[in-house]
């Protein structure tokens, strides 16, 4: 051995400090990585050995890895949903997998490498706190990894577990290992993603997924589990500015009730408490949080010295200010910026391609409104991550740089920097199917004056 | 570069995050439909469903009434605790009998009895006599297969069908209830839900359910490897015993096709502690009509079913 592990492996950090847990939480992550890559074994094992596979399901797999002839059970089969996808040995569409230990309840998203590539990570990113990339050790970084860290970077997911599968088929060799790891790494730099966590695996024989391998003493890092069980991931809501999107208008008037207004909503991002200076956009009016409401399990109120992102509760306001579905509370200090001219980048989802010159609606945080599509500005090749005209438009998988132009003002926020109200969707007008999901760069003070 | 470890008064507990979502999903939907409403049988993920709906609206009523498809073959402790929980509520019941649907023959009773594959004409009867454009239900993506790959917002033509390759996809928490006069939207609240995040939701907010989840004697007979209880649906054949047993259920459909596990758990800690140790799922274990085939419950939702 010439090199070790952690030389290779210079930028990428490895859990320590692990601080004790008080709670047990949620990880939402997305794995990305082809049939090739051993994907659908690696989901399976990770199930498996975290003893999230029953018997039945068991008994399942096992009968029709011995139909097809197979020595063991083939754990890819713990991952196939529909008939089409058994019969055709792909996935079709992303799947949701659940498994949790004794610190964590896991929401996995298992997103298929080949149909429709774009559209399914885009989604399963989309909601995902970290990624898990495979690669696998024969062929090391190839195109699809970096489309694989291009969306992974775009959708603002910050955390990167990069599992380098079929270590066995390398004879576990120490020096591909951090050759694809420097690779990754520098690659992932560009993308935007500083954490990233690398574990040699084998997921057909279960080396370094849950089970510690025997078979790389050069390696010390935590299997894959293990990691996934220790990142630290999110964002300390009191870093950020409040954001509550309002949903609904609680107004019971009952004979308890009978003066009561509530703004009901999950918030989106930051913390608020009663006292708390606000102010409801559009219309710009400020005014003080009265109370922050939340049922109890027997149905009553109870009021809340604080609540943080992505609690559900109903505000009361000080004032009699008119508020609906649709406005959004902010943080009076920094309320973001009201525009008419949307600035970002889109993911087109359907068969219907985005064009310029395009009427078409755009839903932000509750509210919806109706759109023109400005401009295409270009067309990102995400393999390169060059940038190259877009005379026709952005066709179905495509992710471009778009201009959008607003009925309204609407709050838009900075996507890479709060997810939440950053995010939008284009949606057809005519039958409501969903045309693109997009991403806001920072609002452009001088845009959308004097249409 | 990570990020710095948060603060733990900002942390949420995993059973926090999925009521937090479940309650955004409720009040999405009460903001853009004109008529949702809740399918309720009395099992335990309608029970948590309209727990988590009146959570939602606090302190206002619920703006929801609840619709039942009853199959006939319904366990009677359930539908009494269906409609004292209507009662107490004082919400609006709607009711599709599958029985008056055999009686005038616009169904057939099938030649194995179940009832369950049955349940889809009336269902999409009751939507569309009800003029409901959001129909909320308890199913999760662990439950099964097929499910693990449905939408929150799941949208239906007007025949009630699932076309698994034409669903749109859900991005963030932007969901997408769009749709045309006569369509319908499928929402399900406890997608991310588990079977033991469904009972531990179910202790921590001590919420009550039909005795038949918890552990009691009861005469019943095995077949197909389950407990069957014997009713008006059916009796036991030549060659299957009746015995007392002491068992619970871990779903209550209809009875024709939902068995009971012999258990001690008389409680809900007793319950979650046999799930952690639990080998079978829960269709498996108690679901006949899932064993139909590799894909029984895929050819049901393409067709309507919930």
């Amino acid at each position: 051995m010439t090199t070790t592990h952690e030389a290779a492996a210079a930028p990428v950090s490895q859990p320590r400090g692990i601080p004790v847990k008080v709670r047990h939480d949620l990880l939402r992550l997305a794995t990305a990585g082809s049939v090739d890559d051993g994907k659908s074994t690696l989901v399976g094992r990770l199930l498996y050995d975290t003893k999230s596979v029953l018997a039945d399901q068991l008994d399942a797999v096992e009968r029709v890895s011995r139909e097809r002839g197979l020595d063991a059970a083939d754990l890819a089969l713990l991952t196939d949903g529909l008939r089409a996808e058994r019969e055709q040995g792909i996935t079709i569409d992303v799947a949701y997998r659940y498994f949790s230990t004794a610190t964590r309840s896991y929401v996995l998203a298992d997103t298929p490498g080949h149909v429709e590539y774009t559209r399914n990570m885009v989604t399963g990113a989309s909601t995902a706190e970290l990624a898990l990339i495979l690669v696998d050790a024969r062929h090391g970084v190839v195109e699809q990894t970096r489309r694989h860290l291009a969306v992974t970077g775009l959708l603002g997911v910050r955390h990167v577990a990069l599992a380098v599968n079929k270590m066995d088929l390398v004879d576990w060799d120490v020096d591909r290992f951090g050759e694809i790891v420097a690779e990754f790494a520098g690659l992932a730099t560009r993308f935007g993603i500083h954490d990233v966590a690398a574990v040699p695996v084998s997921a057909l024989f279960g080396d370094n997924v849950v089970e510690r391998s025997t078979r790389a003493p050069w390696y010390s890092g935590p299997t894959l589990l293990e990691h996934l069980e220790a990142v630290p991931v999110g964002t300390d809501p009191s870093t950020q500015p409040l954001r509550m999107p309002v949903q609904y208008v609680v107004r019971p008037r009952t004979a308890d009730h009978p003066d009561y207004r509530g703004y009901a909503g999950r918030l989106a991002s930051g913390v608020v408490r009663p006292g708390d200076e606000v102010v409801v956009l559009p219309s710009g009016r400020r005014t003080t949080v009265a109370g922050v409401d939340r049922a109890r399990a027997d149905g009553t109120l109870e009021e809340l010295d604080v609540a943080f992102a992505p609690q559900s509760v109903t505000l009361r306001l000080a004032d009699d200010v008119d508020v609906s579905r649709g406005d959004l509370v902010a943080a009076a200090v920094e309320p973001g910026l009201l525009t008419r001219s949307v600035a970002g980048t889109v993911a087109v989802l359907s068969e219907r391609p985005v064009r310029r010159r395009d009427r078409v609606l755009l839903r932000v945080g509750t509210r919806t409104v109706r759109a023109l599509v400005d401009d295409v500005v270009d067309e990102l090749d995400i393999g390169s991550m060059e940038q190259r005209a877009a005379p026709d438009g952005l066709g179905l998988n495509a992710i471009g740089r778009v201009r959008i132009r607003l009925a309204e003002e609407v709050p838009v926020d900075d996507y890479r920097r709060l997810r939440r109200t950053g995010a939008f969707l284009l949606v057809d007008e005519a039958d409501g199917s969903t045309l693109a999901a997009g991403m806001a760069d920072a609002p452009d003070r001088s845009a959308g004056e004097g249409i | 570069m990570r990020v710095a470890h948060m603060s733990t008064t900002y942390v949420l507990d995993h059973l926090d995050h999925l009521e937090s979502e479940a309650i955004h999903i409720f009040r999405e939907v009460a903001g853009e439909f004109e008529r949702p409403v809740i399918l309720f049988s009395g099992g335990k993920d309608s029970v948590v469903m309209v727990h988590l709906a009146i959570k939602a609206f606090a302190p206002a009523a619920l703006p929801f009434g609840l619709l039942h498809v009853d199959t006939g073959h319904n366990f009677p402790e359930v539908l009494q605790f269906r409609d004292e929980t209507v009662e107490r509520l004082g919400v609006r019941l709607d009711v599709a009998n599958v029985q008056d649907y055999l009686d005038d023959g616009r169904l057939r009773e099938r030649a194995d009895g179940t009832r369950n594959p049955l349940q889809t004409v009336p269902l999409l009867d009751a939507i569309e006599a009800g003029r409901f454009d959001a129909v909320f239900g308890g199913g999760r993506r662990d439950e099964e297969k097929a499910r693990a790959k449905e939408r929150v917002f799941s949208l239906r033509d007007a025949f009630g069908a699932w076309d698994p390759r034409r669903q749109r996809p859900e991005l963030w928490d932007l969901y997408n209830g769009r749709h045309a006069p006569g369509e319908h939207v499928r929402v399900f609240p406890l997608s991310n839900w588990t079977e033991l995040d469904v009972w531990r939701y179910i202790e921590r907010e001590g919420i009550e359910l039909p005795g038949l989840y918890y552990a009691h004697e009861r005469e019943v007979f095995a077949r197909d490897g389950m407990w069957l209880s014997a009713g008006e649906w059916g009796r036991p054949r030549a060659g299957e015993r009746v015995e007392a047993r002491t068992v619970r259920y871990r779903t209550v459909g209809d009875m024709s096709c939902t068995g009971a596990v012999e258990s001690q758990a008389r409680d809900v800690s007793g319950v979650i502690l046999e799930l952690a140790a639990t080998r079978v799922t829960e269709r498996g274990a108690t679901r006949a009509d899932d064993r139909l085939s590799e894909a029984a419950m895929e050819d049901r939702k393409k067709q309507g079913y919930f």
